[in-house]
């Protein structure tokens, strides 16, 4: 809503959010038209409905949500307000649809200063416009002190499938490539590393990114060659691939030399006792390829600026204990399970 | 990766493999315990058993200290966690660590209690510091390496006269839980047990040094090896320790020797030596109650012992009967002869010492070992 004239502009500098801000009133449309229009800007808000209509093409659509928690609300490569856009366009992408537009649902705890909150939402605006998306319709809630921890964001998204494209993990097939977009536990460690009691210098940032763009590439090399795929976040990699694994019925073989780790996160992982297998990626894609075209998709992706560090790094094997198995640097092999319990929480 | 990369080299590792398997007696089994967790983890994570000769098996002992700690031990930390002044400080390891009737300290923590995960004695006193309202409590537990930190802390309260911070000390000994072992004085029906020697600690080694395990390895007429916690450093024990039952020697060699003197660090031990004392016998989840295996606070520093401050008092919880914990622990069996094991007993809902922390042996064998001969097993 776009109330007008204000009495007093917001004190975008020193000010806070206070409970009037997600009362509905004069305060609460003050609040979504400096801060949230200001940053968003498109014809759909423009309108100041509380809904948006937009045109939709023949053919499937594809639609998802998601909520973002993430501790610290800034990190190294992003925020949550980035994350919440970038989060969300991927889990549309990685149906290999092109995501068109998002929805995004505000909890703040009062208290919360109005110069992070334009911070988030120019970075949102930002993320949005560089992914060729719209941030069409909104909400805002304010909570009490104690409440919420900061922010919470919420974000939905739209996306349209290509004509005859039907990616699903059950399509995978014994024989199958694994591609991996790039190197692993860069979101994770990034995070870890401005956590309060575990603060250490590190170079690592966030890997934050939307991930369209490559997968418009994947899918023009490859089509419906590409089985699956699937943006390794929480439990990463590990928990993505057993997650198609029980889908699809199959097990995996990796192998652990062809799988791109920085010796950063390496190094920062070792010291902390995780497996980057295990870590978050908030850029990174993994993807079945029917082995006639994994070549020309792994060319396109390392093509792509997301996918330069891209990687073929093992395969689909029939098992009837559907297991992901590692044959190891060292010459051995074992199973990379999911992880037990909480490596690291509110990771996204 | 300085220092590290260099003790995961494959080729290395190659050759290593090829002098076991040249070296190794095909007539004759080798069953070698690897005590601690940090030894399980490097054979399970980097698959060394498939670079051994099937002659060679190693057992995975309970140099775990998350795993060895009785459940009775974390209900005492949980009542005291529900005390309403109470912050209790503990290892992240230790949050799923099961007690009894399904209670943990992770589900105390969603309950309401004031459980804060830390990385180091000095974050409780940070805690304590930051909170002088509170009685904030450090969940103490592990071998003797991180029992230096626990009396570095204990030192540095009384320094800072911190009133409100006090030690649940649960330090464990790691000589006295192998010769518990090797007397087999706990086990019940399991027969005698056949370990031909042990891969020996490593940074509990940095400490204590070699010279504690002299006598074991003379009592019992075993090998020790101690050795780092790499890849390369465990494949050549292994190596050692094969040309030691060969010619028939039991000595304590030292593979780690970029780390580990005879004499141990001095200064840790004298830290420990001043706060800590005997604390006779204790309870390990899995071996039972093992003499002078344990440590207290001395009397002198009793307004840091938990355990007086609040009055606690011993709990005794029975492990699960049908838990082959104990037989595992020993050698005498492997996880998939539990029946618990992946039904009950999985990493997600551990019931045994085994499974409850990702070094213990069920768990390194659910999460890295399967592949190698699990069978499903079929209702009949």
């Amino acid at each position: 809503m776009r109330m007008g004239v204000y009495h007093r502009k917001l004190d975008l500098k020193n000010g806070c959010v206070d409970l009037s801000h997600g009362s509905g009133g004069r305060a609460m449309g003050q609040l979504i038209s400096s801060l949230f229009h200001e940053a968003f800007g498109n014809e759909w808000l423009d309108r100041c409905n509380d809904q948006s209509a937009f045109d939709v093409s023949t053919g499937r659509m594809v639609m998802t949500t998601d909520g973002y928690v993430v501790s610290p609300l800034f990190f190294p490569g992003g925020n949550i307000g980035s994350l919440a856009v970038h989060g969300t366009i991927n889990d549309v992408a990685m149906a290999g649809a092109r995501p068109l537009y998002l929805s995004a649902s505000f909890i703040i705890e009062e208290g919360f200063r109005f110069s992070d909150l334009k911070t988030i939402a120019d970075s949102m605006g930002e993320a949005a416009r560089g992914a060729g998306v719209s941030i069409i319709t909104g909400d805002t809630k304010v909570v009490e002190r104690g409440k919420a921890d900061g922010l919470f964001i919420s974000t939905t998204g739209i996306g349209r499938l290509a004509d005859g494209l039907d990616l699903s993990a059950e399509k995978a097939r014994v024989g199958d490539r694994v591609l991996l977009s790039g190197c692993l536990g860069e979101h994770g460690v990034a995070i870890m590393s401005r956590r309060q009691n575990l603060a250490f210098q590190t170079e690592i940032v966030s890997d934050s990114a939307a991930l369209h763009g490559l997968v418009a590439v994947m899918v023009a090399a490859g089509g419906n060659g590409i089985r699956v795929m699937r943006d390794p976040t929480r439990g990463g990699l590990a928990a993505a691939l057993n997650e198609i694994a029980h889908q699809s019925r199959l097990g995996f073989r990796l192998w652990e030399e062809a799988i791109p780790v920085k010796p950063e996160v390496a190094a920062t992982c070792e010291l902390l006792g995780l497996d980057p297998l295990h870590v978050a990626n908030e850029g990174k894609l993994v993807a079945i390829v029917a082995p006639d075209v994994a070549r020309s998709v792994l060319a396109a992706m390392k093509a792509h600026p997301l996918g330069c560090d891209a990687a073929d790094i093992g395969e689909a094997l029939a098992d009837d204990h559907r297991f992901v198995q590692l044959s190891t640097s060292f010459g051995g092999g074992r199973i990379i399970d999911w992880l037990s319990g909480e490596q690291l929480p509110r990771i996204c | 990766m300085k220092y590290v990369v260099e003790f995961r080299n494959k080729t290395i590792a190659q050759g290593l493999a090829g002098a076991i398997g040249a070296e190794a007696d095909l007539r004759r089994p080798y069953r070698f315990m690897e005590f601690c967790g940090g030894h399980t983890h490097a054979i399970s994570r980097y698959g060394l058993e498939d670079l051994l000769p099937a002659n060679i098996r190693m057992i995975h002992g309970p140099g775990c200290p998350v795993c060895v700690l009785p459940a009775s031990r974390i209900d005492m930390a949980i009542r005291l966690a529900d005390r309403a002044e109470v912050t209790v400080c503990v290892y992240g390891d230790l949050m799923r660590a099961p007690g009894s009737q399904g209670q943990s300290l992770l589900r105390a923590k969603a309950l309401g209690a004031d459980i804060r995960m830390v990385y180091s004695t000095l974050d409780a006193i940070r805690i304590a510091e930051q909170m002088p309202k509170r009685e904030v409590v450090f969940f103490a537990i592990g071998f003797e390496t991180t029992t230096p930190a626990t009396a570095v802390m204990v030192r540095l309260a009384g320094k800072k006269r911190l009133k409100n911070l006090s030690v649940f000390c649960n330090h464990v000994l790691t000589p006295s839980a192998m010769h518990s072992i090797l007397k087999n004085r706990n086990a019940h029906d399991i027969g005698r047990v056949e370990i031909h020697g042990f891969v020996g600690p490593a940074h509990v080694s940095t400490i204590i040094g070699t010279e504690p395990y002299e006598s074991l390895a003379e009592e019992f007429g075993k090998p020790i090896v101690i050795a780092g916690f790499e890849p390369l450093d465990v494949m050549q024990a292994i190596l050692m320790l094969v040309r030691q039952v060969n010619q028939g020697r039991h000595e304590v060699e030292n593979q780690y020797s970029r780390a580990v003197k005879r004499e141990g660090n001095r200064r840790a031990k004298e830290e420990v030596l001043d706060i800590f004392e005997l604390r006779d016998p204790f309870e390990w989840r899995g071996l039972g109650l093992v003499p002078n295996s344990g440590l207290k606070l001395k009397q002198a520093y009793a307004q840091f012992d938990a355990e007086v401050r609040f009055s606690m008092h011993e709990l005794h919880v029975a492990d699960n009967p049908v838990c082959e914990c104990c037989a595992i622990l020993r050698g005498m069996k492997r996880p998939v002869d539990c029946k618990l094991f992946g039904t009950a007993c999985t990493p997600e809902t551990p019931i045994g010492a085994c499974m409850v922390s990702s070094e213990g042996a069920c768990a390194a064998y659910w999460t890295y070992g399967r592949l190698r001969d699990y069978q499903p097993r079929r209702m009949s």
